[in-house]
């Protein structure tokens, strides 16, 4: 059984594109659920948008890169005005339910036959929509060492991820600790409250949850390029759940929690999975009982243990403060 | 408190005890100064009409008291008026300007604002974060701005500093950076008014003060109500407790089954029989007159349970 | 009204707030029906095959015998393979991978007199996935059928199908949401692992008659007690009574309930793999004509019932003690409990309802259409569709709201693409909640 190469996939995946993905998706989140509780369950909806905008807009219509960005940070801001005009007067649970059946629409719609012209049916579109892009790169090689390894384009699409990641880290912190975000704690903890000091809560529902959409989109325009390719099914509600386990395993409410959540998500993911498949394969566990094409869903069923055990036994994230989990449970 | 004039010669008490001197005590009587004026608000929920008031005022700089049994809708009537809940008909308005149909947070920022009987302190913001929030007209709770410490950071400074003045004022100071949901009962009614008093409000409309404190705290309380009406504040609050209503208020308004069926100074509305009545039909045990001591005992509604 | 806010009460229920004694059995009887459950869907597991493709039988509608040398074509982006079906009806094809495909049933190569019961469904557009062998029926009929020239004549000759299919959805549906309805009148809590209840009834069914071989009807009774039991009583014994006492907030009990359902759904798929298979007994029944509507047996006995136990359901609620017990609860649970109510039996007994109820609704949907491990969470967000539109907590809006939902996807098939029908029910949602988020039955107050 090769440790070596288990533990090296482990930490490339650590801080490789789907770790700045999750993040992205979750950075969202966490201005939306964890500082303003807000549940969207549409978050993969959000990305569907800023992927299929990088496609359509390049592979299909032949326009440049820049204008798909910007095409997309206008769909996630439709979206979520769409979204949010009907259900965030509501009580909490139907944004839940409106938000994951409006991300289940795109995703069928993108998926549909009769629309194959436009989005590319289940397939989906793939070309080389960032090509001008990855021209930029001025690395001359990849990274290959023995914990981490990552292909030239990777790298550039890495380094740049992180970049946004830490720009997006960075206006996360300095709203949280204005009045601005002020406000929004406040409507997470008691809206009617803050309705009653005279602050517009429904205007900063729709800001937060805005906000956190295009953040969400961003995680689909960086798969896009970094995949080259967009298939529906990728933004299905396991990008959603997927999401919600980084954010609350990072520590919702905490401006470096999706950070720390997604790479300790994508560790012990690949980790598990990769150690599952190796011991498998070494004849440690029998196939009988476990066939390589089941340790995906092994790794699938504990995602959705440990977001159960998390939100019950630690809401405030691994990291979390004990002042705080003692106010959860008075 | 936007109107506190050069300290007057007299107290503010007096002044609106002389005033209110010539009202008679009928229900729905006007009043020579009256800040809010309310004209048939109903409120139902299915067939019952939790509301039904067909006029209302209250004067300007007084402390006013909206009693009556349980299930009289003062609560109702409360969340109407301030935009929380859709009223069924009525006009009302404040400072002379319309309020039906405005959403609770334009209430609010027109001066009117509100406690509830369950106190509404963000649990997870500390004291001070609490107060902060208080304050109108914050340039940093724009989104943009926000980006920008530098175009809020005085102003911030600024409410900071009264913050902490009014939590010196009303006992907090030691807990500022505590988080609200650790205080106790009595806590958390003082934070919430301060943090209501952040807000420069004209009229302060407090839900219960009394509801689930202290009996050691209560005096404090009622001192800190009448400090505020000697800034110029009217005060309109719903009460069960006849000891406070009787101490502190200069006008009483009493509603029964959604109608307001009385009103006067304390000491008459206390010994009116239909006041008595509606009373008697609820608690039979309480005792309405004047020399009535322990009513404290049986009328005070029992702790509130919080919600965690 | 303002008072309303109910997320920040937490789930904690006026009943469970003190530390419940817990009988010394109790334990030992959860673990034995975690283990039962556990050995049971183990047990479904047999080796799937790792292959992509397509397979069926075409039998003779009345001797049932399979009937041999009939030519089925299977076509997508560039791919072509024919089969012919063996001695015993059967056939497949294998496809080169993921991607949506057509299975055309050429019927000139079909034994004179016979005929597709439905000549609309001679062929089929399908989405493969890898690793899955799907299952295509095409049932026979006398061949008495119109050709399918005619089909396009008029849209409308449609309609009292489509609405006949949309009952029997709307029916599948509203099963499944009274127990949703329910559950969230009594306790608050929004359900999202509630579509894994139905998936456990169906895949039980299968269990029972497919594996242990018991004949399908007695398999179904079973499967919907032991669903009740397991998916009800057991799920709410171990998980969502203990959540009440510990009082986690409605928000957390709602994020749990995804990471279960997530879990259930891939232990689902862990043991009984990635393919749709149909029941063994009725799979591949022909049709039979009521003036313009053409239904199979199987879906007109198993509406049937389904009625009937949303009947037996409004009656319970309306009539009997135990039913009242549970709207006092969903109106009010502190006023309940205060007279005399016991708030956490009413609670176990939806739990048990709801579970058996969604159960006989995935036995519905497995006779339909085969029973899959994803099957509860396609259906999912239809039932909440159903839910909300009559109104979230009302158990009559529930079933109202459904069947709408129902017939609504069904005939909207008659202006969009069949494939977006869902898609449709859906969009209506949102705009339900734009004019009238209470519902149809729904009371003002609730919404917050």
């Amino acid at each position: 059984m090769d440790w070596l190469t288990v533990f090296q996939n482990s930490l490339t995946q650590m801080i490789g594109v789907s770790a700045i993905i999750y993040c992205l998706a979750a950075l969202g989140l966490n201005i939306q659920f964890g500082y303003t509780g807000l549940l969207n369950f549409g978050q993969a909806g959000f990305a569907a948008i800023g992927a299929y905008a990088i496609a359509v807009t390049v592979a299909t219509l032949g326009w440049p890169l820049w204008l798909a960005l910007f095409f997309g940070i206008l769909g996630a801001i439709i979206f979520a005005l769409l979204l949010g005009i009907p259900t965030l007067r509501l009580r909490a649970d139907y944004l839940a339910i409106v938000t994951i059946a409006a991300a289940e629409i795109i995703r069928q719609v993108a998926r549909a036959v009769s629309l194959n012209d436009y989005f590319g049916g289940s397939d989906g579109i793939s070309g080389k929509y960032a090509a001008d892009w990855y021209a930029l790169n001025p690395l001359p090689v990849g990274i290959d060492t023995a914990l981490i390894r990552f292909s030239r384009n990777d790298l550039w699409v890495v380094i740049n991820g992180w970049t946004l990641v830490a720009v997006i880290v960075l206006i996360t912190w300095l709203l949280m600790r204005s009045p601005w975000g002020r406000v929004l704690k406040s409507i997470r903890e008691d809206e009617d409250a803050v309705r009653s000091l005279g602050k517009n809560v429904y205007l900063y529902k729709m800001q937060a949850l805005t906000l956190g959409g295009v953040i969400g989109a961003f995680a689909g325009v960086i798969f896009a390029v970094a995949a080259q390719s967009v298939q529906p099914d990728n933004y299905s509600t396991t990008l959603t759940f997927f999401a919600y386990a980084v954010l609350i395993l990072g520590g919702a409410a905490r401006v470096f929690g999706p950070v720390v959540g997604s790479m300790i998500f994508w560790f012990l993911l690949v980790f598990v999975g990769q150690a599952l498949n190796n011991a498998v394969k070494a004849g440690y566990i029998s196939s009988s009982i476990l066939r390589p094409d089941q340790v995906g869903q092994i790794q699938f069923m504990l995602v959705g243990l440990g977001l159960m055990a998390l939100m019950i036994y630690r809401p405030q994230g691994i990291f979390g403060d004990e002042k705080e989990l003692a106010l959860d449970e008075r | 408190m936007s109107d506190s004039p050069a300290a007057p010669s007299r107290t503010k008490a007096s002044s609106v005890k002389a005033a209110l001197a010539g009202v008679s005590p009928v229900p729905g009587a006007p009043k020579p100064d009256a800040i809010f004026i309310g004209d048939s608000i109903t409120r139902s929920f299915g067939g019952l009409a939790a509301v039904d008031v067909s006029h209302l005022e209250v004067q300007r700089g007084s402390i006013t008291a909206l009693i009556g049994p349980n299930g009289a809708g003062k609560t109702t009537f409360f969340n109407v008026i301030t935009g929380f809940d859709p009223p069924n008909t009525g006009t009302w308005s404040f400072e002379g300007s319309s309020l039906a149909g405005t959403p609770a947070y334009k209430v609010a920022r027109e001066g009117m604002i509100r406690t509830f009987q369950l106190t509404k302190v963000l649990n997870k913001l500390t004291v001070l974060e609490n107060m902060r929030l208080g304050a109108q007209g914050q340039s940093g709770e724009g989104l943009f701005r926000a980006l920008i410490p530098a175009l809020w950071r005085k102003q911030e400074d600024e409410i900071t500093a009264r913050a902490l003045g009014m939590l010196e004022q009303f006992n907090l100071i030691h807990v500022k950076d505590e988080f609200a949901g650790s205080l106790s009962g009595g806590q958390r009614k003082l934070l919430e008014m301060a943090r209501a008093m952040m807000s420069n409000p004209s009229m302060l409309m407090l839900d219960e003060p009394m509801a689930g404190v202290n009996p050691a705290l209560t005096q404090s309380l009622l001192e800190h109500i009448k400090e505020l009406r000697e800034t110029g504040i009217t005060i309109f609050f719903v009460e069960h407790d006849m000891d406070m209503v009787r101490d502190i208020s200069d006008w009483v308004i009493v509603m029964a089954q959604g109608s307001i069926i009385a009103e006067g100074p304390p000491s008459d509305v206390m010994r009116n029989p239909a006041v008595i009545d509606a009373y008697l039909g609820d608690h039979h045990d309480v005792a309405l007159t004047e020399s009535g001591e322990s009513l404290t005992d049986s009328n005070v509604s029992p702790t509130k349970s919080e919600e965690s | 009204m303002t008072g309303s806010k109910s997320e920040g009460g937490g789930m904690r229920s006026p009943m469970a707030t003190g530390k419940v004694a817990r009988r010394p059995g109790y334990r030992r009887v959860v673990a034995f029906a975690l283990a039962l459950f556990a050995g049971l869907l183990m047990a479904i597991a047999p080796a799937i095959a790792a292959d992509t493709g397509l397979k069926g039988t075409v039998k003779d509608p009345t001797s049932g015998a399979g009937i041999a040398g009939v030519v089925i074509t299977s076509e997508g982006d560039g791919f072509t393979e024919s089969a012919t079906t063996g001695a015993d009806g059967k056939w497949a094809i294998a496809l080169p991978g993921e991607g949506t495909y057509t299975v055309t049933l050429d019927t000139t190569s079909l034994p004179s007199g016979l005929g597709l019961a439905n000549p609309e469904r001679g062929t089929t557009s399908i989405d493969a996935y890898s690793g899955q062998v799907k299952t295509i029926l095409f049932p026979l009929g006398d061949g008495s059928a119109p050709a399918p020239g005619s089909e396009a004549a008029s849209k409308w000759s449609q309609i009292p199908q489509l609405t006949v299919d949309g009952i029997i959805f709307g029916i599948v549906i509203a099963l499944a949401a009274v127990g949703l309805s329910l559950v969230f009148g009594t306790t608050k809590l929004t359900n999202f692992a509630h579509g894994e209840l139905i998936a456990l009834g169906a895949l039980l069914t299968f269990f029972f008659s497919s594996i242990v071989g018991l004949p399908l009807v007695i398999a179904i009774v079973v499967a919907v007690l032991a669903s009740a039991f397991i998916g009800g009583w057991v799920q709410n014994r171990v998980l969502w009574k203990q959540l009440r006492m510990r009082g986690t907030g409605l928000i957390a009990a709602l994020v749990v309930s995804i990471g279960l359902g997530f879990f259930i759904r891939y232990f689902f798929l862990f043991v009984f793999g990635g393919q749709t298979r149909q029941f063994d007994e009725f799979a591949g029944q022909a049709g039979i004509e009521i003036g313009p509507v053409l239904i199979t047996p199987k879906d007109l006995i198993a509406s049937f019932v389904g009625v009937i136990l949303i009947g037996l359901t409004t009656y319970w609620l309306l009539r009997t003690k135990a039913g009242k017990a549970t709207r006092a609860v969903a109106d009010n649970p502190a006023l309940a409990s205060a007279s005399g109510i016991e708030v956490e039996k009413v609670i176990s007994t939806v739990w048990i309802l709801g579970a058996g109820l969604a159960a006989f609704s995935g036995v519905m949907i497995g006779l339909q259409s085969g029973v899959s491990w994803y099957m509860g969470f396609q259906v999912l967000l239809l039932v909440f569709a159903g839910t909300v539109l009559g109104g979230l907590g009302t158990a009559f809006g529930a079933i109202i709201g459904s069947l709408i939902v129902g017939v609504l996807i069904q005939l909207s098939t008659l202006v969009i693409p069949t494939e977006l029908k869902y898609v449709g029910a859906l969009v209506v949602l949102i705009l339900i909640l734009l004019i009238r988020p209470e519902g149809i039955l729904g009371r003002r107050e609730r919404i917050g």
